[in-house]
């Protein structure tokens, strides 16, 4: 759970952050203002490649994208 | 009455809220055509002011060239001022195709349908051509009117960091199993004055099999050696797969816009875009003006000249002065104040000095990038920019900002 945080968050800092804001696990990233809406897809994507699941549409909502813990919540839902 | 008090009420806040964030817009009104002098009332109710522009989108200087207008005022006596009808009903003229082909032939594409204006035609274009089975993946700093065009198509959307093309590549391969990509930019972009590295775009699409967008609106007539665009600048004028652009800035400034580019794109727009179907097109006097403008521009680059090296006059007098601007080549040149206050008083005083150039601020730029975006035309002479000058030293001296660097404006007066 720890290591998929860690990945998360990197992927998150990678590929949204272009200047110094720090991004926490409980970071707000949609209401934030960190991840626009429109870039949700690309989280949505690389989450279903790394992990081999598939999030329905429905479920990838801006309120369950909206830290890496509630992300990672996610994620864990469709692993099993 | 269902505009009740209440209802009232509600918009007055609203409209409140807009004028205490400091984002309410108030319209200057022009007494005079549209030139590098014009003749301007504000406030609202003063009397006329002389002033040079700096501000319009009139980069060639042909808004309001005697030639474009004699054609315009022929084509309101040949052919009339309305059509009363949408395209595909009985609202094409002769003059109507014959701006579509020497539109194509201008920009070197294959097709071209004509749209109300620019911001129809992004509106329209990717919904036409594009279903969910498909990707758009867009620069993060591609114009207001694509940003709209895209929320109405059900295809996919993803975005790449500005002119980063390592990122763009990583997304054409996260999409890479989609049944069409397209890779969407603008070419010159409005608020910084940079332009998209299209012929890196144009290998990427290639090595992926996206097809390739780019709005040229602030560059058509005048960007590349012959004006064509930026994708004449970067040599790929036979790689673009759509070009969208207006007739609202440098190609006479009136109104009207086109999708131009792969036959069967543009076909797809004829058949499926609701903005080509649902409203009226160009109106027969701009299609004339129009017409007159692509034939002057097509026999001489005498006007994207001049505009170059006005350009390149003012980026170094600008410079020389000790002032801040976005590095780049084209004619939108951005003066970096970075505090949004600063931004306004710096342009009331051009302003009170006889030049009328707007401060932007957020969100229309992003928070401490306010700046002062000057545009550059064929239309001004030496004389102009050699006054406006003056007036932005004089102001910058005033704020003590001549010389300093990012940082110390920014101590100086905040973020």
């Amino acid at each position: 759970m720890e290591e998929m945080k860690e990945i998360i968050r990197a992927y998150v800092v990678k590929e949204y952050v272009e200047d110094d804001t720090e991004v926490g696990f409980d970071t707000p990233l949609i209401s934030g203002g960190i991840v626009d809406s429109f870039s949700m897809v690309s989280l949505k994507r690389f989450l279903e490649n790394r992990y081999g699941i598939s999030i329905p549409d429905d479920k990838a909502t801006p309120e369950a994208f909206d830290s890496v813990n509630k992300i990672c919540a996610l994620v864990q839902e469709y692993l099993h | 009455m269902a505009f009740s008090t209440k209802t009232r009420g509600i918009y007055q806040d609203v409209l409140k809220g807009i004028q205490e964030a400091g984002l309410f817009k108030q319209e200057r009104f022009i007494h005079s055509a549209q030139a590098a002098d014009i003749e301007v009332e504000f406030p609202t109710g003063s009397s006329l002011k002389k002033v040079i522009n700096i501000c319009a989108n009139n980069y060639l200087g042909l808004s309001s060239h005697p030639e474009v207008v004699k054609a315009a005022r022929q084509g309101l006596d040949t052919h009339g001022y309305g059509m009363s009808s949408v395209r595909f009903i009985c609202g094409t003229q002769d003059i109507h195709r014959k701006l579509e082909k020497m539109v194509s032939a201008f920009l070197g594409t294959e097709e071209t349908i004509l749209f109300p204006s620019c911001m129809d035609a992004n509106a329209g274009v990717f919904e036409a051509v594009l279903t969910k089975d498909d990707v758009m993946i867009s620069d993060r700093l591609v114009h207001a009117s694509i940003i709209d065009g895209i929320r109405l198509c059900s295809a996919m959307h993803d975005t790449y960091k500005h002119s980063d093309m390592e990122h763009l590549e990583s997304k054409l391969q996260l999409h890479n199993d989609k049944r069409l990509k397209m890779v969407i930019t603008d070419g010159v972009f409005s608020m910084d004055g940079d332009t998209a590295k299209l012929d890196k775009m144009a290998d990427l699409c290639d090595k992926y099999d996206a097809l390739l967008f780019c709005d040229d609106s602030h560059a058509s007539g005048f960007i590349g050696k012959t004006g064509r665009g930026t994708h004449e600048k970067y040599g790929v004028m036979a790689k673009m797969d759509i070009i969208t652009t207006t007739f609202g800035k440098g190609l006479g400034g009136a109104s009207g816009g086109c999708v131009s580019g792969r036959r069967e794109l543009v076909e797809m727009c004829r058949q499926k875009a609701r903005p080509y179907l649902f409203s009226n097109t160009i109106a027969p006097p701009v299609v004339a003006g129009v017409i007159k403008v692509l034939e002057i521009l097509s026999a001489t680059t005498e006007r994207r000249d001049k505009l170059e090296k006005n350009t390149e006059f003012w980026r170094k007098g600008l410079t020389e002065a000790g002032l801040i601007i976005k590095e780049g080549d084209t004619p939108i040149v951005p003066v970096m104040l970075f505090n949004a206050k600063l931004s306004q008083d710096v342009s009331t005083d051009l302003y009170n000095e006889g030049i009328y150039a707007i401060g932007f601020f957020f969100p229309v730029v992003p928070q401490g990038q306010a700046r002062i975006r000057t545009q550059i035309s064929a239309g001004h002479e030496i004389h102009h920019l050699e006054k406006a000058l003056d007036a932005f030293r004089k102001v910058g001296k005033k704020y003590n900002i001549l010389g300093k660097t990012k940082q110390e404006i920014i101590d100086r007066y905040g973020m």
